[in-house]
């Protein structure tokens, strides 16, 4: 839509008239995904500015940590970013777990990272499948969509849910996995393994995307850093920054993978990171079933009314879109006396106003997919 | 060179945290006037801005004012706090060192009422364009 009242129109130095005009962008718009709006002032098909406006699905998660006990919350934990839930649970729990000093049986930590990858590697298909579309390639949403379900059903028969799993619990897990999910995620990784050569060859190597991205939205190191960008978009810069890496948590440090960087900053090396982040995943999964532990998957002892002893606490994760981390502050009560939660969609798309200056329209919403936003995950 | 403070050449008032407990390597507790310096000093060290945001302390009749940070290249998460009055809370934004802070400052205003003076749009961020409320003030009520 445009709106009238805000058309300019000015005369260049040369005699021109030169116009710009404002569009919006959403709240609903299929290149969207989400009810996230930017309103944009236009040269033409080039951006003079694009401000996000965001908060069009807040819903007070922050406000809901502060009046529900640390276990009441944990369902919510899963609804924040809903395509990487487990590892948003594993936040949470794992900064409770850190603040009564609990013990996680090595079991549970070895199944934790088995689900969070496998978690990744869906949350990644669908960004795959999704920014495709955007780009203008329908096929592609089917073949992630048909792998994905795969691992959703895997999910579905140990957590019993396909999206919202609430799996981990303060102190280990809801349930232990049994043989037919470990056969199951075997045959997956099988599966999977040429699948992602077939994705190389059908769809990365295309020239007709690779005009699309390359060279398209560069992001610099420095750019990262002063707006705290994390995930594929900071390692697409060329920053091997990974919290699984650099702030080793759970049994990450006991496996064998590497950080994928690619050091262009544009829209293909945010691509190629998460393209290559799967197959690292898949890798990670593979070492853990070799090595599961055996034992229980609970915690000792975890108190039915727990208690935090009064100070704040951090734990951060890396989710498939970046740094999340939670903080929670407390005052001794059962009660949160403050939970913040830092998602990673919110830091990586504040880059976007600066990120998107000058480009050409289409080439800014190409950029956009490439940040693989979740909007929930901005405005919890 | 300090082994637990690798920032102890800096005039921050840091004091070395165990990480395994809280999830943080550095914590200091600084005047609000000092808070652009320090962001400043932070950012040529090489720290990128993680997060900004607040908790009343209405018993006390204080705001705190978070500000976390991290480094992009090595395990130093840093925590630098500051206090001002619950009834007049204000201090400098920083968003002209990490321009990254500008939505953090929007949302900590949103969810506090805490004015960052000299921030050129401290409008609603997530709340609704015409909310005049501060929901995580502990003194707020539906």
């Amino acid at each position: 839509m445009i709106v009238k009242e805000q058309v300019k129109t000015e005369i260049t130095p040369d005699g021109a008239p030169r116009e710009t005009f404002v569009i919006n962008l959403g709240p609903q718009h299929p290149a969207t995904h989400g009810v996230l709006r930017v309103k944009m002032v236009m040269d033409g098909e080039y951006i003079v500015r694009a401000e996000p406006v965001c908060g069009y699905i807040h819903r007070m998660q922050e406000k809901m940590g502060e009046n529900r006990t640390y276990a009441q919350f944990l369902p919510n934990t899963s609804r924040i970013d809903y395509l990487s839930a487990m590892t948003y649970t594993h936040g949470f729990v794992g900064a409770v777990e850190r603040a009564a000093k609990l013990q996680v049986p090595p079991r549970a930590e070895y199944i934790r990272v088995i689900t969070s990858e496998l978690n990744r590697i869906s949350s990644h298909l669908v960004w795959w499948g999704a920014f495709l579309l955007d780009l203008g390639g329908f096929t592609p949403l089917l073949y992630a969509f048909d792998d994905r379900e795969k691992i959703l059903d895997l999910l579905e028969a140990i957590t019993g849910s396909r999206l919202t799993y609430s799996y981990y619990r303060i102190g280990g897990l809801y349930n232990d996995i049994d043989d037919q999910f470990i056969k199951g995620t075997r045959d997956f990784i099988a599966q999977m393994r040429p699948r992602l050569k077939m994705y190389k060859s059908l769809v990365t190597d295309n020239i007709i995307l690779r005009k699309r991205l390359i060279d398209i939205g560069p992001i610099s190191k420095d750019m990262c850093r002063k707006y705290g960008a994390t995930g594929p978009v900071i390692r697409g810069s060329g920053v091997p920054y990974d919290v699984r890496k650099i702030e080793p948590y759970s049994a990450y440090p006991e496996f064998d993978f590497v950080i994928p960087t690619v050091e262009d900053g544009d829209s293909m090396a945010r691509y190629l990171v998460r393209m290559e982040e799967m197959v690292q995943s898949l890798r990670i999964i593979e070492q853990a079933l070799d090595k599961l532990p055996a034992g229980p998957v609970m915690a000792e002892k975890v108190p039915r009314v727990l208690k935090l002893p009064a100070g704040d606490y951090c734990y951060a994760v890396e989710a498939a879109r970046g740094r999340f981390m939670v903080r929670i502050v407390s005052d001794g009560k059962e009660i949160p006396y403050r939970v913040k939660l830092r998602t990673p969609s919110l830091s990586n798309l504040s880059l976007f106003e600066e990120a998107s200056e000058g480009m050409l329209l289409p080439d800014a919403l190409a950029l956009m997919g490439s940040l693989d936003l979740v909007i929930p995950d901005i405005d919890r | 060179m300090n082994a637990d403070n690798p920032l102890a050449h800096l005039p921050i008032p840091f004091q070395a945290v165990d990480y395994a407990a809280k999830g943080y390597h550095l914590d200091a507790t600084v005047p609000p006037d000092q808070v652009v310096s320090a962001a400043a000093q932070l950012d040529k060290e090489g720290l990128a801005l993680d997060t900004i945001t607040g908790v009343d302390w209405m018993a006390q009749g204080q705001m705190e004012v978070v500000y976390d940070y991290f480094h992009p290249a090595k395990a130093l998460r840093v925590v630098l706090r500051t206090r001002i009055p619950r009834d007049n809370p204000e201090l400098p934004t920083i968003r002209k060192v990490f321009p990254g802070a500008d939505w953090h400052e929007r949302e900590t205003h949103d969810f506090f009422g805490i004015r960052f003076l000299g921030h050129p749009n401290l409008t609603p961020f997530l709340l609704p364009e015409d909310a005049n409320y501060h929901p995580l003030r502990k003194d707020f009520t539906t």
